[in-house]
């Protein structure tokens, strides 16, 4: 922070006669920096080391035979190293069909969710309109309101969808989407999908923040509203659009609350993995009609298995993309 | 274009019909520049508009309608409700009103009274560690050090791991809670806790017993606090990147130490964000999966009894608990705020 001062002293004195002439300002400040920085690495190392270490241990675990398990000299390093219990943990989620689902699924609900996020923050950023701070204050209520509140309602809402009663006058009763994708697709388009008001905050911040001065130079040289937002707002905001796209992206893909209230008809992964459980004692048993009782090490160790098998791919995408994440959030600064 | 021209006006509805000529074609106001820009820009946000209309505030309506009536699912014809009475006595005169499902939820279900109290007081330590432990992560990993760029991408990593299914799907398994309940007797018997000897050092000394009882709770809590605070972390770091260094060195210049130009300086400047944190946490704390309210909620709702309309009470009155939580804090927040301004 503070420049060095060897301009006044000359490069080539030691450190101790630099200190003498500085009456000991640089030995104390020196000893100052050592001790922050002694302090903040334990710290970081401290915080690090215990985010980091349920990933190790889940890891060490996956690699594990059963036996392993309940062997109390083994803390880390597996004695067995064995890789069926990543079959079995496939087999249980039903993998690939599960995860290709869950990934489709997340990709189209993130867009439809980014693409409506992005037009309303702009709406909220740039125009004056009458209730404007009404609308805003919405917004906020949006952040604050839990999805459980209307759960019950959404639930029968969409057992009988039905807009001002077109379908029930046109083909005798009210629609069932409880099983399919719409009420989904839809809800995200319209701003009412999963942490949807925060992401117009987030894009409303960084709109605010490109200035308006920009705006009006294109007005002048003949750019309509449409025009101006495309070409000149856009390829700016990529960043910050990207890691909203991120953020909705990875929670959906690990959600449960709306895949298990609105996703039911299809196979996800988050499902599977809370249901995992339940299904190992048919697993495992020999006979298909009865079930075996997996003990509860066991349970665990494949519970683990299958957080480490649905992280991975995220961790993968985030290490690619931790520098938009990061870059784009310090430019969403706050302005207010 | 966003300074707005306050005109003299003759009548108190004048602003009302003003915004609606905006709308209507074929009078004077239609045409201006103004109210183009207001027409582009509810065009912009009429996706929110929709959404919220039909897909927040009317299954809301119904929500709440639910909540004070019995629900019965009827196949092919959707469901009925009725109200659920229930007679109050107040100041002598004896009144019949529909809470029904709020008196079981409070009074007569097993769980839900102690489950929510006990939540509410989590809630209330957590969410202030919370705001705490984000604050300082992220003013440290706003220093420059070696190794930062590698910090910020495991700090980030809780916003992916405590995300959804993932922290609740390993503390329900039984043999989890067995080896932590192990840990912890094992730690006790040893004497090797040290969170626990610092507090019987610290507790004979008489001085605040249930205040150092709270902070040593949080002490133990620490993972899932940090695990709680990626999006928080994120939040204060941006703020702090936004303030410019010419401040610092200003400051730097009239002689201010390191100590007083964050209190004078970052902390202000970021204390705004300290509001949005707060309410972020509070409701992430309400939302997370291995919530015990919300476990019970879903047992009523979906589990044997499928009784929606005490479902619905239930979540009413977590909402109701978590908005007088966020007033309160959202007061004090704004209270205190104020004064460094």
């Amino acid at each position: 922070m503070s420049k060095d001062n060897t301009v006044f002293i000359g490069e080539n004195k030691n450190f101790w006669v630099r200190n003498r002439r500085s009456e000991g300002y640089l030995l104390k400040r020196r000893v100052k920096q050592i001790t922050i920085s002694v302090v903040r690495a334990l710290l970081m190392f401290g915080l690090c080391f215990m985010i980091i270490q349920p990933m190790v241990t889940r890891f060490a675990m996956s690699l594990m035979k059963e036996q392993d398990l309940y062997d109390s000299t083994i803390i880390l390093l597996p004695r067995h190293v064995t890789l069926e219990n990543f079959k079995i943990v496939y087999d249980l989620t039903d993998m690939p069909t599960s995860m290709l689902n869950t990934l489709w699924i997340s990709i189209v609900v993130s867009i439809c969710q980014v693409v409506a996020a992005t037009l309303v923050s702009y709406g909220f950023a740039r125009f004056e309109f009458p209730l404007k701070k009404f609308w805003f204050a919405c917004v906020v209520m949006l952040i604050i309101i839990p999805p459980q509140t209307i759960q019950t309602a959404l639930y029968v809402t969409f057992s009988n969808f039905d807009v001002f009663g077109i379908f029930q006058a046109t083909t005798g009763s009210a629609l069932n989407l409880r099983s399919s994708l719409l009420p989904y697709i839809m809800m995200s388009l319209t701003c009412m999908g999963l942490k949807n008001g925060l992401f117009i905050y987030m894009l409303r911040q960084y709109f605010k923040s490109v200035p308006e001065s920009l705006e009006e130079a294109a007005y002048v040289d003949g750019c309509g509203t449409m025009h101006t937002f495309v070409k000149i707002m856009l390829p700016d905001a990529v960043p910050t659009i990207a890691s909203c796209f991120l953020f909705s992206f990875v929670w959906q893909w690990t959600d449960l609350f709306y895949t298990r209230n609105f996703l039911s008809g299809y196979n996800m992964l988050s499902v599977r993995m809370s249901t995992m459980a339940s299904r190992m004692g048919r697993y495992f048993s020999s006979d298909a009609t009865q079930a075996v009782v997996v003990p509860n090490g066991r349970q665990l160790q494949l519970i683990s298995i299958a957080v480490l098998m649905c992280c991975i791919p995220l961790i993968i995408l985030y290490c690619f993309t931790q520098r938009t994440f990061v870059e784009s959030l310090a430019m969403t600064g706050s302005k207010e | 274009m966003s300074k707005k021209q306050r005109k003299h006006r003759e009548h108190w509805y004048s602003g009302i019909t003003e915004s609606v000529q905006m709308y209507v074609p074929g009078n004077k106001i239609y045409h201006t520049m103004p109210a183009r820009r207001a027409r582009i820009g509810t065009l912009f946000i009429l996706p929110f508009i929709i959404g919220f209309l039909f897909f927040m505030v009317r299954p809301l309506i119904l929500s709440l309608q639910m909540s004070l009536s019995e629900v019965k699912l009827v196949p092919g014809a959707g469901f009925t409700m009725t109200h659920v009475m229930r007679e109050y006595s107040i100041f002598g005169t004896r009144i019949s009103l529909p809470l029904g499902n709020y008196h079981y939820a409070l009074a007569t279900d097993p769980n839900y009274n102690q489950l929510l109290v006990q939540e509410i007081g989590r809630m209330a330590i957590n969410t202030i560690a919370t705001i705490v432990m984000s604050f300082v992560i992220a003013v440290i990993l706003n220093q420059k050090f070696k190794g930062r760029i590698f910090c910020r991408i495991i700090f980030f990593l809780p916003v992916i791991l405590s995300s959804g299914v993932l922290p609740g799907i390993e503390s329900s398994n039984e043999f989890y809670n067995m080896m932590s309940d192990i840990g912890n007797s094992v730690q006790n018997s040893s004497g090797i806790n040290i969170s626990e000897s610092l507090q019987n050092l610290i507790s004979v000394s008489g001085v605040a017993g249930d205040v150092f009882d709270v902070v040593f709770q949080m002490i133990d809590a620490i993972y899932d606090i940090v695990m709680a605070s990626g999006i928080q972390i994120i939040i204060f770091l941006s703020g702090l990147q936004s303030i410019s260094p010419s401040l610092y060195e200003a400051a730097d210049v009239e002689g201010c130490s390191a100590w007083e130009s964050f209190w004078k300086i970052t902390f202000p400047m970021v204390s705004p964000l300290l509001l949005v944190n707060t309410i972020y946490t509070i409701i992430d704390f309400f939302m997370k999966n291995d919530n015990r309210v919300m476990e019970r909620i879903n047992t009523v709702m979906y589990g044997v009894q499928l009784n929606f309309g005490v479902a619905s009470a239930m979540s009413w009155i977590y909402f109701g608990v978590a908005l007088a939580f966020i007033a309160i804090s959202t007061l004090i927040i704004t209270r205190t705020v104020k004064s460094y301004e």
